[in-house]
């Protein structure tokens, strides 16, 4: 299956020059999933905007430097960006050898955090403060290398043509696999980022082809964890009155609601074609919290109305599209997998956050893949969209 | 290229696959569905919430304009205060509902804890005075007399009073120019309530939380002028408050200021010697009711008589309007309103209505002229009348034999009038009216204007009224049913009215029509009305709507609206029967009943014409009327149980005069001493940074000269007829009032006493 791969082999074939061959058939760029790429790019560039126009008036978090959030933002894409390439490059077969490193270094990382090196951050003590303005979210890392840890273990058997399907005893192996940085990710506690790990955790067994026991099971366990999570108080009271607040949207308009209730009216109010980029008085007033990383879609629903909003979900869902046909498309099942794993991720991220803004899910401490400010997530959707990227490009041939 | 699978894909994975993928985007959908009904159908709502959310006013109250009398001293005008509210949406927010910072806010100030806390509470049915009742989310003024050492202390401490500010605000002022009052004209402003509040929400005048609104008097006449228009800026906040940008700003118009034609230094001899004739009436004595005068209530209205303006105007009793300013205090304010405090608050010169007594005959005068009777005629003054075996006695019971009407006029002889009356009545068909009767005596008051408001701009005017024949029918039934009930044949006095009044009390009775003539019985007039009528004799027949505003003029002074005297009709005589009253009327001052108040009147300089009148009111003592002119002006004052027209208010009405025109009780007229020998013509100029330029007034200092001295220094003792009347001499007038009264048993009957001024 190696054999099939032209992309890593240099002089294989006729010379042709530098621009011929990028422009040739069967050359890495005509092989990369353009649409993909173009989407993503384009949601990190209007997420730029959108962070700038939240962020140029917090005069109290953008240390007097309105661009202070733009130039960032757009740093965090250059570098997720170099990352994608450096995924492309590098290729999901060769990471496929490093996952048990990667594995480590992110639980490691996420150990540290449990440590007083972390810090707290809107209830979450999920990161890692590296000074200069700049800190760490590990956990952004854990969902890529669960995705990469399970996606190893599930495949090995079934691409090695032994097994149709991973058995029960690699299930679990893969299942305890997650179930480690998911215990440490609960401990800081940062239930959102659980939440996430939970869905690819069903979308990496789905795409698997494991029994449909595990599936109903792992349903079962969910349900199971939420009922007990509740009942036993493990939950600090902001998280029971985000529930609350979803429960009842008329709760506590100046409280509890707040998030929620400015969000609505930020989006509301945004119309059809929104108040104008800078004119949101919502946003401009700083009336949504969080607005740069969490809430980021009220801005696009404030200052660019349905139609600028309704491109993001768009956007968005062209990413989610090609990244299905990738995994319908590529042959081994780790690819599969892999792109499974990203398309919950992915999918269940940007509804959960897009979602809240809406009214229609909880609030939870998750940023909009690509739009969102924050680095560590920027990072980790760049590189996964490489990921993404390589399995196409490297999969099998066809003659 | 193609994307054939090389391998064969097992197909429960490729049906995974598919799943993820529709599931992956119909939650996308899901959102797409949800964003549009967020921001297309909703939208609209939205949109409002958020321009609620991020738009903060702020209001600039507009200063109120100031009440000027005619030469431009302030009577009403603003001062500034150091006043000390308190936010009760931030006490509430307190855990003990801020108890704890009233009570050192009490310390600071020097009041009692309890008091302070009282003054915060609101009004409700249950709650006494003091408590709130503007709005609640309106600072409660606690103290306007903040000294600035106690201001300071609330603002540099501001940590220590949450809720509390302590700001200077201008606080309206009754000035009281002169020593003058004129607390009914002025009115008073109180809190706007929210009910007026929402009702004028989409008017073009809105009112703010912060607003006073004028509740009687000018005040409330002219409220819209005198209210300006409140500065609003709108300003563009964040979520924390914080100013980001500003929408709209208007800023706050100034009221504008009301010129009146009130001129304070007379306002005040008005008021003062109002003040010292009712004094002097409760010194005489009442034979009929065997106590003195009580003299509870009186009014003065000095008019222009060529223009309808009212240059002062005045009611006893009264009170001092500065105790509205701040909020009323539960003493004052019961003083006010209380059953015993005979209502100050009462304008009684446009709201008390009494029996007009002898001051109507110049309307029944002109009934008679109007009706054929000729002026210089020959009537029969007979000592007394009798309708059917009734007898109706002429005043004291004189006889002067056959006299001219002018000349019943000047001495007031009541049987010319029941002559002319009861002929009248007969002529119109009694009890049974023909279809076209004349009704003369009772078609001119109408046309004199009696029965209905002048239109003066003061708020609540009354309108008196004309017992006429639709009257006296409308009355009954609303009252039959009661007379009926009470009514009893044989009965006592009361008991037998009310039985007669329940069979026939719709009809007119010769008696009620003679008793009428001479304005007793069911008659109402007000001061207003009569000075209304008596202008209009002197200024050649003209009823002018009586007014007070003179000028409406904007706080620059820029724009000058002047309100001009508006007539309301015509008395409704030739010139030449005019001319006749006129002439009569100057007799009564020269010759009739009341030359003895005028002796040493320079007649020839300041022709003087009079009035006197003695109303009856059944239970009650009598009413004084007393109506004058000069050819600018016209005096009519009348006491409630006061006793006799020229006898109570007599001397009062003359130092006014006197006043006016300089006059020295011994007749010596020195111009530099007259208030305002003329009519004030000119507006008083208002420069355009809104600073008057208003003439410095000297209190009023009454003449020294008492009743004794005056008539001495006249020359002229008064007449022996009429000087019974004086309230010194009442034992004499006993009798014959006394005899009068019963002679008239039957047609003062009835329950329907006249209310007095």
């Amino acid at each position: 299956m190696t054999g099939a791969n032209t992309f890593s082999v240099s002089g294989y074939g006729p010379e042709r020059s530098s621009l011929s061959r990028l422009l040739a058939r069967d050359s890495l760029a005509r092989r990369l999933d353009w649409p993909i790429l173009l989407s993503a790019l384009a949601l990190s560039f209007m997420g730029a905007i959108l962070v700038y126009s939240a962020t140029r008036s917090r005069t109290e978090i953008n240390q007097g430097d309105q661009y202070y959030f733009l130039i960032r933002h757009l740093m965090n894409t250059g570098i997720g960006f170099c990352l994608m390439i450096g995924t492309v490059w590098l290729g999901h077969r060769t990471l496929r050898t490093a996952v048990p490193i990667l594995y480590g270094l992110s639980v490691f990382l996420i150990l540290v955090v449990l440590t007083p090196l972390g810090a707290t951050v809107n209830g979450a003590h999920a990161w890692i403060v590296l000074g200069g303005g700049f800190s760490l979210q590990p956990s952004e890392f854990v969902k890529i290398t669960i995705i990469l840890g399970m996606a190893m273990l599930l495949a090995a058997r079934v691409d090695a043509g032994d097994k149709l399907y991973p058995d029960h005893r690699t299930v679990l192996q893969a299942l305890g696999l997650a179930a480690v940085p998911m215990m440490i990710v609960m401990l800081m506690p940062d239930l959102g980022s659980v939440m996430v790990m939970v869905i690819i955790v069903l979308g990496v067994l789905l795409a698997s082809g494991a029994s449909n026991r595990w599936i109903f099971g792992l349903l079962g366990t969910g349900g199971l964890g939420a009922v007990l999570i509740w009942q036993l108080g493990v939950l600090d009271e902001y998280q029971i009155n985000r529930f609350a607040a979803f429960a009842n949207p008329e709760l506590d308009p100046s409280g509890v609601g707040y998030n929620t209730n400015q969000a609505r009216i930020a989006i509301g109010s945004g119309g059809l074609t929104g108040t104008g980029l800078f004119h949101g008085s919502q946003t401009t007033g700083q009336f949504v919290p969080e607005q740069q990383t969490d809430f980021v879609f009220t801005v696009a629903g404030e200052e660019l109305g349905f139609v600028g909003a309704g491109l993001i979900i768009l956007l968005l869902g062209v990413v989610l599209w090609r990244a299905c046909r990738i995994a319908r498309e590529t042959t081994e099942l780790y690819g599969t997998i892999v792109a499974a794993g990203i398309i919950a991720w992915f999918a269940f991220q940007s509804f959960e956050n897009i979602g809240m803004t809406l009214g229609i899910m909880p609030v939870a401490g998750l940023p909009l893949p690509f739009v969102s400010y924050g680095g560590s997530s920027m990072f980790a959707v760049w590189v996964a969209v490489g990921l993404l990227q390589s399995i196409r490009v490297q999969r099998p041939m066809s003659a | 290229m193609t994307n054939i699978p090389e391998t064969g894909r097992t197909p429960r994975v490729q049906i995974r696959l598919v799943v993820i993928q529709i599931l992956v985007l119909s939650l996308l959908g899901t959102l797409g569905g949800r964003l549009w009904y967020l921001q297309i159908r909703e939208g609209d709502a939205y949109a409002k919430e958020a321009s609620g959310n991020h738009v903060q006013q702020v209001v600039q109250p507009a200063v109120r304009g100031s009440i000027l009398d005619a030469r431009g001293v302030p009577i009403a005008d603003n001062e500034t205060r150091l006043v000390v509210s308190a936010s009760r949406t931030e006490l509430l927010k307190m855990a003990d509902d801020g108890e704890a910072v009233l009570t050192k806010l009490a310390g600071v100030l020097g009041m009692k804890p309890k008091d302070v806390q009282d003054k915060v509470r609101l009004c409700d049915a249950k709650t006494p005075q003091p408590c709130w009742n503007g709005s609640p989310y309106q600072p409660i003024p606690i103290t306007d007399e903040a000294t600035a050492r106690q201001a300071l202390q609330i603002r540099e401490r501001s940590e220590d009073f949450p809720g509390i500010t302590a700001e200077p605000e201008a606080v309206r002022r009754y000035a009281g120019p002169g020593g003058s009052n004129t607390a009914q004209v002025l009115g008073y402003l109180s809190p706007v309530t929210d009910e007026e509040i929402t009702k004028a929400q989409d008017t073009d005048s809105p009112y703010l939380r912060s607003d006073q609104v004028g509740r009687s008097g000018l005040e409330r006449e002219y409220d819209k002028e005198l209210r300006g228009k409140a500065g609003v800026t709108r300003y563009e906040v964040d979520n924390l408050g914080r100013v980001i940008g500003t929408a709209e700003a208007d800023p706050a118009q100034s009221g504008s200021n009301l010129v009146t034609s009130i001129d304070a230094r007379v306002q005040r001899v008005a008021e003062y010697e109002l003040n010292d004739a009712m004094k002097e009436a409760r010194k005489g004595f009442d034979d009929n009711t065997n106590e003195n005068y009580k003299a509870d209530a009186g009014a003065v209205v000095v008019m222009e008589a060529k223009t309808g303006r009212v240059v002062a105007m005045a009611s006893n009793p009264t009170y001092d309007p500065n105790a509205w300013v701040g909020g009323i205090s539960a003493k004052d304010y019961a003083k006010l309103t209380g059953k015993n405090s005979n209502y100050p608050l009462l304008n009684r010169a446009i709201q008390g209505q009494a029996a007009p007594g002898s001051i109507f005959k110049v309307i029944s005068t002109s009934a008679a002229v109007n009706a054929g009777y000729p002026f210089d005629g020959n009537y029969d003054c007979s000592s007394s009348y009798s309708i059917g075996g009734q007898v109706f006695k002429n005043y004291e019971s004189k006889g002067y034999g056959p006299i001219s009407l002018g000349r019943a006029i000047e001495v007031s002889c009541d049987t010319v009038f029941y002559r002319l009356a009861h002929d009248q009545w007969a002529k119109d068909g009694g009890l049974k009216p023909n279809k076209n009767a004349k009704n003369w005596f009772y078609t001119t008051a109408h046309d004199f204007g009696l029965g209905a408001v002048t239109g003066i701009d003061l708020p609540n005017e009354v309108s008196g009224r004309v017992p006429d024949r639709k009257w006296k029918q409308d009355y009954w039934k609303a009252n039959k049913a009661s007379w009926c009930k009470y009514g009893k044949k044989g009965g006592t006095y009361a008991q037998q009215i009310a039985y007669e009044n329940c069979l026939e009390g719709n009809l007119m009775r010769a008696g009620d029509s003679v008793n009428y003539s001479i304005g007793q019985g069911d008659i109402l007039v007000t001061p207003i009305q009569m000075a209304t009528i008596y202008s209009a004799i002197s200024n050649g027949g003209t009823l002018y709507d009586p007014t007070v505003g003179k000028a409406v003029v904007s706080a620059d002074g820029k724009s000058v609206q002047t309100i001009k005297p508006k007539s309301h009709g015509k008395l409704p005589i030739s010139k030449a029967t005019l001319k006749d009253i006129d002439g009569a009327l100057e007799g009564v001052v020269t010759r009739g009943s009341a030359a003895w108040r005028f002796g040493g009147w320079p007649q020839d300089k300041i022709p003087m014409h009079a009035k006197t009148g003695t109303a009856e009111v059944y239970g009650k003592q009598t009413t004084s009327w007393f109506a004058t002119y000069t050819k600018d002006y016209t005096i009519v004052m009348t006491i409630s149980q006061g006793g006799t027209g020229s006898g109570a208010s007599g001397p009062a009405v003359r130092k006014i005069y006197e006043a006016l025109y300089g006059v020295s009780p011994d007749g010596k007229i020195d111009s530099r001493k007259a208030l305002l020998p003329t009519p004030q013509k000119t507006l008083p100029k208002i420069e355009s940074d809104g600073s008057i330029d208003a003439p410095k007034i000297k209190p009023y200092v009454p003449p020294k000269a008492t009743d004794e001295t005056l008539v001495v220094a006249g020359g002229q003792l008064p007449p022996a007829t009429v000087a019974s009347e004086g309230t010194r001499t009442n034992r004499s007038a006993r009798r014959a009032r006394g005899g009068r009264r019963r002679g008239r048993g039957r047609s003062t009957r009835g329950m329907r006493r006249t209310t007095t001024t």
